[in-house]
């Protein structure tokens, strides 16, 4: 079963080779079910190589598989190889099963649009590209993928391009994403130069020098931000909620926003050789965009940009965990998040579709009597991310702050803080979207007749994967449990590729004050949400998110624009002055000369007999010949 | 005396043929009608012809006087080819001397 672990990347492949032939004629839905039947089928081949790994040995579990030879020049020898051992088949588990609610879901959500079939085009080479980011055997395998997801990311959130701010949303991800992606090409290029492969396998088993393993794992990390949305490039992730929700789920909060993560973990060996402030910059900067972007949603009032601002700052606590060593924990909250944040996304999108294109939760309320099934599974999803035991998000966040108390308790506190934001805004995101007064009536009345806008409940293969997700999010935990050893499944599993750190604080007295900040953020929000004792703080400058999108738009627009369009000058007038000027040098000297051909036949003559009179003369008078 | 200055030597060939060569110098350079100017470089030819033979004879090599053989033939096959064009040119233009056509000028 081993072997076949090509089939993984191959079946959405072959999914979005078939779309692209026959989408216009399978059509709204079918097409939608093909996607879908493409991932679940990749992912019951990934539940079989994932079984056949469980039966063998720990040392067994790598295994390479190469496909082709794809780069032989000189020394750089790259091989289209796919590598299969733990970190990559849960990574291959949980991209794949949750791809398939998530296409099970975009049936629903995207039926009646005029491009159906294209968007799963675009969904199968998604996940082909994902699986081949995780599977990779080689950083260059793993790049491909990488540059694959961006591209898919770029055409979903401009999938309706029509829309002005959707076509400049794709636009601003793919820029900032090329940003990170030259920290992943210099990673590489020290790679090949240290150890002339790009194999990890060879990376990270050979014997860096620490300020080889630094560059490469700070590049990396450069890699990282891009891709994964942290300070100073998260900017494009909340943009990217112009894209449809499916799209905002598996993408920007589920999946490909976690490769920055998963690259960190599979380079663990390299950062653990790296020099100490290595891993602090990764932790300060983790830490720095959870706490920051935590504030800026709690005073969001678009429905997606809420959970935009949560998954960067939830990605900024895998970060904080990477930073701190505990790259088991970053995987296992990656697994969770994934797990309540597409829950969260989807019963977003749910409500969303329910209510006619409404993103502003302003204009919601009261939704939990017409939308039960999504009211419920998004509760829980809530319950989750705000750390209430015993659902999922509860674990990975509490092992993430022990490791946090470990390197640094600032860190921790900082952590601390950001877990109780997450709380506070989550809860106010329930309640003003689920509880209160109904307000959509008052909001399409300023629109003018509207006809029927009763929000309904979603058809069922939308409600279908909420459900799925709810229970996951409620029991996903268990994969991880901190009581003993043998509860602690996911670092046992992940032990032989990943580096794994015990912690020496006691795990209790933590554990207890983490669930009552996590309480005391949700009794805040309904205080002021629900009772409306207090007023609500949501100063202006947080919902500009800083001003720090605004100071780049300024800066680029203003300063930047001129510095660019001084070197455009420069480029124009000095670079092509010099090119042109040396063409028009020679074409006038040239214009010069050409007259000496006068087309006429006796002075071709008098030159030539001048010229042989000359030659003569040299000859007899300076050689002395004769 | 009278006979022995008289007698020609091969310093008299040889100042033929430089003047034969410069005349036909000169009726290139001088002369616009293709033909003449055809001939001039004709009589350049023979006149290089005429040195050959006269230094041939003088050294006794037979190198010179093969070499002209070679001129010669030579000569005869840019005679055909220099008097077809020569011919064509005053089919289209009659009365065109060398001056008219310069339309390859620069």
């Amino acid at each position: 079963m081993l072997d076949l672990v090509w089939l993984i990347p191959a079946l959405p492949l072959a999914g979005f080779i078939c779309i692209l032939l026959f989408g216009r004629k399978l059509g709204d839905p079918k097409a939608g079910y093909f996607a879908t039947a493409m991932v679940g089928a990749s992912f019951l081949v990934t539940v079989g190589v994932f079984a056949d790994m469980m039966s063998k040995t720990a040392e067994e579990r790598s295994h390479l598989r190469t496909l082709f030879q794809w780069i032989p020049v000189g020394s750089l020898k790259v091989d289209l190889a796919l590598l299969a051992d733990p970190l990559s088949i849960t990574m291959c588990l949980f991209v794949t099963g949750i791809g398939t609610l998530i296409h099970l879901y975009a049936v629903g959500y995207m039926h009646g649009d005029s491009k159906f079939s294209k968007f799963f085009l675009y969904l199968n080479l998604f996940a082909f590209s994902m699986l081949m980011l995780v599977l990779g055997s080689n950083m260059l395998v793993t790049f491909l993928g990488w540059e694959g997801v961006g591209t898919c990311s770029y055409l979903l959130i401009a999938f309706w391009h029509q829309k002005d701010s959707a076509a400049t949303a794709g636009k601003k991800a793919f820029i900032t994403n090329r940003v990170g992606d030259w920290g992943f090409m210099m990673a590489m290029f020290f790679a090949f130069w240290a150890v002339g492969s790009l194999d990890y396998s060879v990376i990270n088993h050979s014997l860096l020098s620490t300020s080889t393993a630094t560059a490469i794992a700070l590049f990396c990390f450069i890699g990282a931000c891009g891709k994964s949305a942290q300070l100073p490039l998260y900017l494009w992730l909340p943009d990217a909620m112009e894209g449809p929700t499916p799209v905002s789920a598996l993408i920007h909060a589920a999946t490909m926003v976690t490769a920055g993560v998963y690259l960190m973990c599979r380079i663990s060996p390299v950062l653990e050789i790296a020099s100490n402030y290595a891993g602090w910059i990764i932790a300060i900067i983790g830490a720095a965009t959870a706490f920051y972007a935590a504030t800026i949603a709690v005073a969001q009032n678009d429905i997606k940009k809420v959970l935009a601002y949560s998954t960067v700052s939830q990605l900024g606590y895998m970060f904080l965990a990477v930073g701190s060593g505990a790259y088991t924990a970053a995987l296992f909250h990656m697994i969770t998040h994934a797990f309540f944040k597409a829950l969260l996304f989807l019963g977003a999108g749910s409500v969303i579709h329910g209510m006619h294109h409404e993103q502003d939760m302003r204009r919601m309320g009261a939704l939990r009597k017409l939308m039960p099934i999504t009211a419920i599974t998004f509760i829980i999803g809530w319950l989750a991310i705000a750390g209430v035991p015993p659902f999922a998000g509860f674990w990975s966040k509490d092992e993430i702050l022990l490791f946090a108390y470990d390197k640094s308790p600032i860190l921790w506190f900082v952590g601390l803080v950001t877990a109780l934001l997450t709380a506070y805004y989550m809860t106010r995101q329930v309640i003003m979207v689920f509880y209160g007064k109904a307000r959509w009536n008052d909001a399409h009345e300023e629109h003018g007749a509207h006809g029927d806008t009763e929000p309904h409940e979603s058809p069922w293969m939308m409600v279908t994967p909420l459900m799925v997700l709810a229970v996951l999010s409620i029991v996903g935990g268990a994969i991880n449990l901190p009581f003993s050893h043998t509860t602690e499944r996911l670092v046992t599993w992940l032990e032989p590729v990943v580096v794994v750190r015990e912690s020496t604080t006691a795990k209790l007295p933590l554990a207890i004050i983490a669930i009552v900040v996590g309480l005391v953020g949700i009794g805040l929000a309904i205080i002021v949400y629900a009772k409306h004792r207090v007023k609500a703080i949501e100063p202006q400058i947080l919902a500009d998110a800083w001003g720090y999108d605004r100071a780049v738009s300024n800066f680029m627009g203003g300063p930047g624009r001129q510095a660019f369009d001084g070197l455009a000058w420069a480029d124009g007038h000095v670079v092509d002055g010099a090119v042109n000027g040396t063409g028009a040098l020679v074409r006038s000297i040239a214009g010069k000369v050409r007259k000496l051909q006068t087309g006429n036949v006796r002075t071709y003559a008098a030159a030539i007999g001048a010229g042989v009179v000359l030659l003569l003369m040299w000859f007899v008078v300076v050689r002395g010949i004769l | 005396m009278i006979a022995a200055i008289a007698t020609p030597t091969t310093t008299w060939y040889l100042l033929l043929g430089a003047v034969l060569f410069s005349i036909g110098v000169i009726g290139v350079m001088v002369r616009r009608n293709p033909l003449i100017l055809f001939m001039c470089v004709e009589l350049m030819l023979n006149a290089v012809n005429l040195t050959f033979v006269a230094l041939a004879r003088r050294f006794g090599d037979i190198g010179g006087q093969s070499t002209v053989f070679f001129v010669m033939v030579v000569a005869a096959a840019e005679v055909v080819v220099g008097l077809g064009i020569v011919v064509a040119i005053l089919r289209r233009k009659p009365h065109a001397t060398t001056d008219d056509m310069a339309e390859l000028k620069g």
